[in-house]
This record gives structure tokens, sequence and C-alpha cells, in this order.
């Protein structure tokens, strides 16, 4: 079977897909994958299901060897990959060979890169997904982030593209974009025009205390009317954005509880999620209020783009190793839209 | 038919449906009534729904259904609301007070100026509504609680409460299904399992069950 060899896990680095849900009513958060185009163009390019896991590195430090062949992508972050040694571009996929090593050196863009393979890491399944809630012990590998010496096996997989994969550099993100897009809501009545604007108009920070349930920001103070911070708990949800007595925003992420009694002022849209994922403490970051067609527009536009992708790599013809009796054949495949059976049956001669 | 409740938009794939907004067992069973109804239509496109106090988020993929189609298709539905709350005979956990496994019941005793015995007795005399679920998973809000027990919280939280402890937070008392922090003052715990990812439902009280405490001693 084929494995990865964890030599140096990282800070972070966690198994996520796209998360699991239909739990929130019993207080599991959805988790998933922070940057969820990110992690689902590593799959495409692997020929995954888009919401196959891929682990989740958050920052540089990680390094891992190979045992067996299998196809890798990497995508979201630049943190500086090298693959034995030489630097490699991320937003492509790579064939692997036994003993490969992998090293994510130093952050150049963003914070969080994908690394998938295809046939997916091969962990179990909890409550539907493979996603990590590292609080409470749920999925992903054992439950927790890696550690240095875990082995992690990896899934079979149907085909090998012995080619490198390479994702067109206009789709690419280059998260230099710091404006988050936001809809006002749910509880943006509890604040005056005035603390809507300097929420709108300000530029915050995102503090050290920031990880995957929430980003706690630091900035100009932002109160509710009358001080009225705290509601009657209701649900919350991926790109909320909480306002506690302090006045400093917090936004939801994917571990967030699902449950909370501090008024939302705003929530950010969909499409600017993975913008949201890629931000390291430390950065600034501004609010834009969009309308709900915007949001809409955004989030169909970035589905489309996957969509496209998918389709196009799907085309792409496909190698397998084929063994009758003793001897192996390669075989090359490419989808065609119908099968044409072809009857057999005697020639007259 | 009367207006049930108000639809808010929630970010662009969620509507917060609000009812009347207070803490009250005939509020909440709407509120269990339009997710029960949600979740039997199967409406495509709705991808969870998550149970609070007095009002329901339901989450919605934006590819197939936008804020206005699903407002309507929620209205239809709450005419079919019901304020009655679901008729099923409350689950029975069972505790261990005070001792080791309940370091606050005696603080809580002397701060509502009665004997640790009297605290046991309103405490496992009533029934509880479980409002709803969340803090950590399977963590029940428990309605229902006397005031003669309430007390307020730790002042800093502790940093571990083992799991299946039973705390009095103000005037609610709720159970740790798994290894948390918290703050609520600990009179007890129970053996049962409140939480397992190995069944599914992976919870044991769900939002809208009826609970009961029943009193034990440990087994020497």
């Amino acid at each position: 079977m084929t494995k990865l060899i964890i030599k140096s896990a990282g800070p972070f680095t966690t198994i996520q897909d796209l998360g699991r849900y239909g739990y929130q009513k019993y207080g599991i958060p959805p988790s998933g994958a922070m940057d969820g185009f990110a992690l689902q163009i590593a799959n495409i390019l692997v020929g995954n299901k888009r919401n196959e896991a891929a682990l989740e590195i958050t920052s540089a430090g990680f390094s891992a060897i190979f045992q067996g062949e299998c196809e890798i992508a990497i995508t979201g972050a630049d943190l500086g990959a090298t693959l034995n040694g030489k630097a490699i571009t991320p937003w492509q996929s790579f064939h692997i060979q036994n003993g490969d090593v992998l090293k994510f050196e130093k952050v150049k863009t963003g914070c969080r890169a994908y690394l998938s393979v295809g046939g997916g890491w091969d962990v179990p399944k909890i409550l539907g997904s493979k996603s990590t809630y590292t609080r409470a012990n749920i999925g992903g590998y054992h439950g927790r982030k890696l550690k240095n010496a875990d082995v992690i096996e990896i899934g079979k997989s149907y085909h090998f593209a012995f080619r490198n994969v390479k994702i067109p550099s206009h789709i690419v993100p280059t998260y230099s974009n710091h404006k988050v897009r936001v809809i006002l809501g749910p509880e943006s009545n509890r604040f005056s025009k005035k603390e809507i604007n300097k929420f709108l108009s300000s530029s915050y920070r995102l503090t050290g205390q920031s990880d995957r349930m929430g980003y706690r920001l630091s900035g100009p103070t932002l109160r509710a009317k009358r001080g009225k911070h705290d509601i009657l708990s209701n649900g919350v949800l991926l790109g909320a954005i909480q306002v506690p007595p302090d006045g400093q925003p917090i936004v939801m992420m994917s571990d967030h509880q699902t449950v909370g009694g501090y008024a939302k002022i705003s929530t950010v849209i969909s499409a600017d999620i993975p913008l949201l994922a890629q931000l390291k403490p430390g950065d600034n970051l501004s609010f834009k209020h969009v309308s709900f067609e915007e949001a809409r527009k955004a989030y169909l536009s970035m589905q489309n783009i996957l969509d496209l992708l998918e389709k196009q790599i799907r085309k792409e013809p496909k190698v397998f190793f084929v063994k009758i009796g003793e001897k192996f054949y390669k075989v090359k495949v490419r989808a065609c839209s119908k099968i044409v059976p072809k009857e057999i049956g005697f020639s007259p001669r | 038919m009367r207006k049930q409740f108000k639809c808010v938009p929630y970010g662009d794939s969620a509507v917060l449906v609000e009812f009347t907004n207070k803490i009250d067992p005939k509020v909440n069973a709407m509120v269990h009534s339009l997710s029960a109804l949600i979740s039997n239509e199967k409406i495509e496109g709705i991808v969870e729904t998550i149970p609070a106090y007095s009002s329901l988020t339901v989450l919605y993929d934006p590819k197939l259904l936008d804020f206005p189609a699903i407002v309507e298709r929620l209205n239809e539905l709450g005419d079919k609301c019901k304020e009655r709350e679901k008729f099923s005979s409350p689950i029975k956990i069972p505790i261990i007070y005070g001792g080791k496994y309940g370091p606050d019941l005696q603080f809580v005793a002397n701060y509502n100026r009665l004997s640790a015995e009297e605290v046991i007795k309103i405490h496992s005399s009533a029934e509880y509504l479980v409002y709803m679920i969340g803090f950590t998973p399977g963590f029940a809000y428990l309605g229902g609680m006397s005031k003669k027990i309430a007390t307020p919280r730790l002042e800093s939280p502790r940093k571990k409460v083992p799991a299946g402890s039973v705390g009095i937070g103000g005037d609610q008392t709720g159970i740790y299904p798994i290894e948390s922090p918290g703050g609520w003052r600990i009179i007890g715990r129970t053996p049962l399992k409140l939480f397992d990812v190995e069944k599914d439902p992976p919870v044991l009280l769900k939002p809208g069950d009826k609970v009961r405490f029943i009193p034990i001693i440990e087994d020497k």
C-alpha cells in the first residue's frame, strides 16, 4: 500500500474534506477545509471527487516521505514546496516515486496549503466526513492534528496521469486582496448606522488568537445600541461576524461553535471564505458591504470555474496499467460521450 | 393564518427564522416543529437546520435556492407549525451527586441557603426540556430548573471539566458530553455516554427531548 510517512508535521496539519454537514443541530461543527476552493482544485487535479479529503497544511515546517507511487497535487498557499530538494510551484499535480521527499519550507503567500493524493487519504469517514474536528477528537487521523512519525495510508487510485496538470494562471489566487465582502445581518440592527459605517470603513488586524474555530480581529471598537451585545443564543455560521461586549469582532471559521449569544453585525459571503482562510495573524483586512445578488453571483461564478476545470481535466487521457496474464500493458483512455457497442458475429467469408 | 415567524437573511446561504424572542417551551416547540417539517419535506437545496431557543437557522445551497424561494417554502410550512411540545416520556439520566463528582454541590447549597440534600431533591424532581444543543457536541441546554438552586457561573472557568459532569450555570442546568473547559458549577456526574461518534445520531439527547435526573450512589 502507498503511504506517506510524516517526518515533521508542522504547526498544524489536519485531514479535511468539504465538511461534515447535518449534525450542527447536535452541536457538531461542519469543520472541513478552511479554503474549500483550493481543496476542490487539489482534488480535481488528481482526478478525485471534489469533496475528497486532503491534508490542510498550516504555515511552513511540514515534511514527509512517500512510500510507493502516486499522484499528488498542491494548491492554496505557496509554502515554498520542494520535491527532493527542488522547488515546485503549487496549483499543479506531480507524479511521485517511491522515496520522494516533499517539504514545505517557507511561507510565501497565503497561510494554508492543500495536499491531495489520487485515491484520497485512507482514513475512515466519521458521520459522513473525513474532516478533523480536533476539539472533540472527531474524524481525520485519529481525531487529531498530525504528529511526527505518523503514517497515513493512501487509497486506491484507478488511474495514473503521468503528466503534470497545471491550473491556468488567471485562476490561481494571489491572496493579495484583503477586502472581504459581507452581507449585513442577521443582527446588524443592534448597531447604529454610525457603528456599521465604522465597521465597513476601518481596517482590522488578524490577532494571534485566530485559528480554525474563529478569527479574533483587532481594530476600532464597535458598540451595540445601549451596549446590548448579548442576544438569545441562535445558530452560528461559517463567516458570521460576532461582536462581543469588548467591541472587537470575531469571524467564525470552519470549526465554529454551532450556537452563540453575541450579536452578529454581518456575515462574510461564501465566495470570500477562501480569501479569509489564507490570512495570517498580523494581516490586515477590511470589509465591503455587497448586495445579495452580488454575493450569489460571486458564489455561482466560483462554482462555474470548478465545474469547467473538472470537465476539462476529465477530458485529458488517463493512463492505466493493466495486467493480463503475466504481461503488463499501458493503456491510455480518453473519455467519450457515448459507448457504441460493436456487434460480434459471424462474418461470412 | 397569523404570521408565526420572521425570516431574516443570514449571509448568502442561510435564513434565520425568528419566532417570539423569549425562552419559552411553546415557542421552542414551534422551532422544533418547523425543523421536523423541513426535514420531512426533504426540500432540495436545504442543507440542514440549527434549532435554538426561539429561532431556527436554515442552511441552503445558493446554487439551488435563493432567499425569496426559501422564504416562500418556509411560509407554507409555517402554517403547519405546532405549539404543542413533543409528547414523549423523559429520558432518565442517572447521576451521582456531590463528592468528587460534584465538587460545587456544597457551594450551590450554601449560595441558596439550602442543604446539599435539598439541592439534590430540587434538581432531581423537575422535568427538563432540551431547548437546543451547542457549545460542544451534544451539550444540551436544559430549561425548567427551579430558580431556588440558580447559582452564578464560576468567575474563571475550569480548564477541564470531565465528560458526564452535570452543572448549573445561572438558572440553567446542563451536562458536559465531552471533556472540555467550562464555567458552570458542577454538582454531579452521570456515567451515561452523551456523545458517541460511533452512533448516528451521535448524541443521547436531541433538541425537543425531555429529561429527568435520577440520583444514584456509586457502586463500591
